[in-house]
Parts: C-alpha cells; structure tokens; sequence
C-alpha cells in the first residue's frame, strides 16, 4: 500500500515535472522532491542529459564545398529560369 | 537582408556564413549522417534563396530559416520511411512511442559522465519530433518560445515534448550499459 501511494505522488509531481522544470522555481525545494529518492535520482538524471548534450555537441563547421555545391546549384536554378 | 532580398548574390553568401554553422548541425543532429546532413543544409539553403523575398520580418530571421530548416529534414525524413506527414505528426509520436513515466521504474541513476556515443545511439532512436525539440533547445540552446515560433506550436507543449525527449534518452542511455554487457 505503501508503495502504492508513493507511486501516486511520484504520478503527480511527473506529470507536472516539464513544467516545474520550465519555471523558475527552484524544483530542489519542492517537497516531493526533498522527500522522494526516486524522484530527486529522476531530475538529476535529467539535468546530467541536458547538460551533456550542451558539452558533447558542439557546433559543426559545414565543408567547404558545401557553399560551392549551393552557388552551383543557384546558377543551375537560375540558368534554367532564364532559359524558361 | 535587404540586398539579399534584392537578388544580390555577395549578400546572400553573407547570410550563408552567417548562419551555415547552425543548420547544418542542425541537420547533423538530426539524421546523425555527415552526407545526408550536407544534403539538407544544402536544400535549406537553396529553399532560402527561392524564398528570402517572402521574409516579411515578422519573427526573426534566424527563427524563420530554422523553420524552413526543420520542414526540408521532416520532409527528407517522411522520404525515408518515417510517418510523418507534418510537423504536427512529428511533434504527436504514436502511442506506442510516447515517453512512459519514470515512477515504476529501477532505481538505477546514471552513473558517471555520459558517454557522447551512447547519447548519440540514444538521440538517434528518439521519435522525431521529440528528437527535433531535443536537439533545438538542449544542443541548440534554443529557449522554448523561439522553438514554440519556429514549430508553430505552444510553449508548453514544446516544453513537454523535451521532458518526454529527456525521459526516453534515460530510459536508452540506463539501459545502455546492460546492453553493451549482454554482448
């Protein structure tokens, strides 16, 4: 039973978790949170993804050629407008 | 932009330094392939040409070609299988693909730094439109009222597609190691 109704608060803070994480309460406070070791792993865990994906991917300079491939591609649009 | 518009050519190269950097890792972190992300950015870019004359300057400019962006990888994506018709199929997953909630789960917290492959894996096989929302605020850096302009759809629900995003990458990257150790 006891399970059970940790399950129902767990239900209820994720449920409104995107948006306590959207806002700018402080969610380390919430009292579920100080209160469910379940939860407070969850939120870590989402925070240590978010800020992986920030560090591991930078971003990427496009090849050169890709500029020479669109110019070329523009005068091939361009030519054929003419001709039409 | 004026000039741009106008048809002239040097300003448009401009534009295209300008921004080059961002739609193509866009792309790239979008189909996770070197070729194909080429191949987006360069239809991104061709599209802008044919287009930059109906930029009316009601968003911003960058907000309005990441737009554009966005809709040249959905649509390469519905091409290779994936059913998504529109952005808004891409932002609704099926049902089976929607993220579950995390409360019945394992106890088992990331451990450790996260390893950029596995995340990659991860990222990979997220749906695209959690896949799409993902990579434009949490690699991008995009806030959500930019994205929610860009997909034209509500904050809150590009705020909920992330933490759905967020909760599916823990699900993949927890279950990550067991995997590699099952080998």
């Amino acid at each position: 039973m006891m399970e059970d109704a940790n399950n129902l608060n767990c239900a209820a803070f994720q449920a409104k978790l995107s948006e306590l994480i959207g806002s700018d309460d402080n969610i380390a406070d919430h009292p579920h949170i100080q209160s469910c070791a379940r939860c407070r792993a969850l939120l870590a865990d989402l925070e240590t993804i978010a800020e992986a994906a920030r560090q591991l991917f930078p971003v990427v300079e496009p090849p050169d050629e890709l500029w020479e491939h669109i110019e070329s591609a523009i005068k091939s649009e361009q030519g054929s407008s003419d001709i039409g | 932009m004026a000039r741009a518009q106008a048809g002239d050519h040097h300003a448009f190269a401009q534009l295209y330094s300008l921004h080059k950097r961002r739609i193509y890792s866009l792309c790239l972190r979008m189909v996770g392939n070197i070729a194909e992300a080429e191949d987006l950015a360069q239809e991104a870019f061709l599209q802008l040409h044919r287009k930059i004359a109906t930029f009316r300057g009601d968003s911003a400019f960058s907000t309005w070609l990441h737009r554009l962006a966005v809709n040249v990888v959905l649509m390469h994506l519905r091409k290779k299988g994936l059913a998504l018709t529109s952005l808004d199929e891409a932002m609704e997953p099926a049902p089976e693909e929607r993220a579950g909630r995390s409360f019945g789960a394992a106890d088992l917290a990331l451990t450790g730094a996260i390893d950029r492959m596995a995340l990659e894996r991860a990222i990979g096989k997220l749906p695209a439109g959690y896949r799409l929302i993902f990579v434009l605020h949490d690699i991008e850096g995009y806030e959500h009222n930019e994205i929610a302009a860009m997909l034209d759809c509500s904050i809150g629900n590009s705020k909920s597609q992330l933490h759905k995003a967020r909760v599916k990458l823990r699900d993949a990257l927890r279950s990550y190691p067991r995997q590699e150790a099952g080998r």
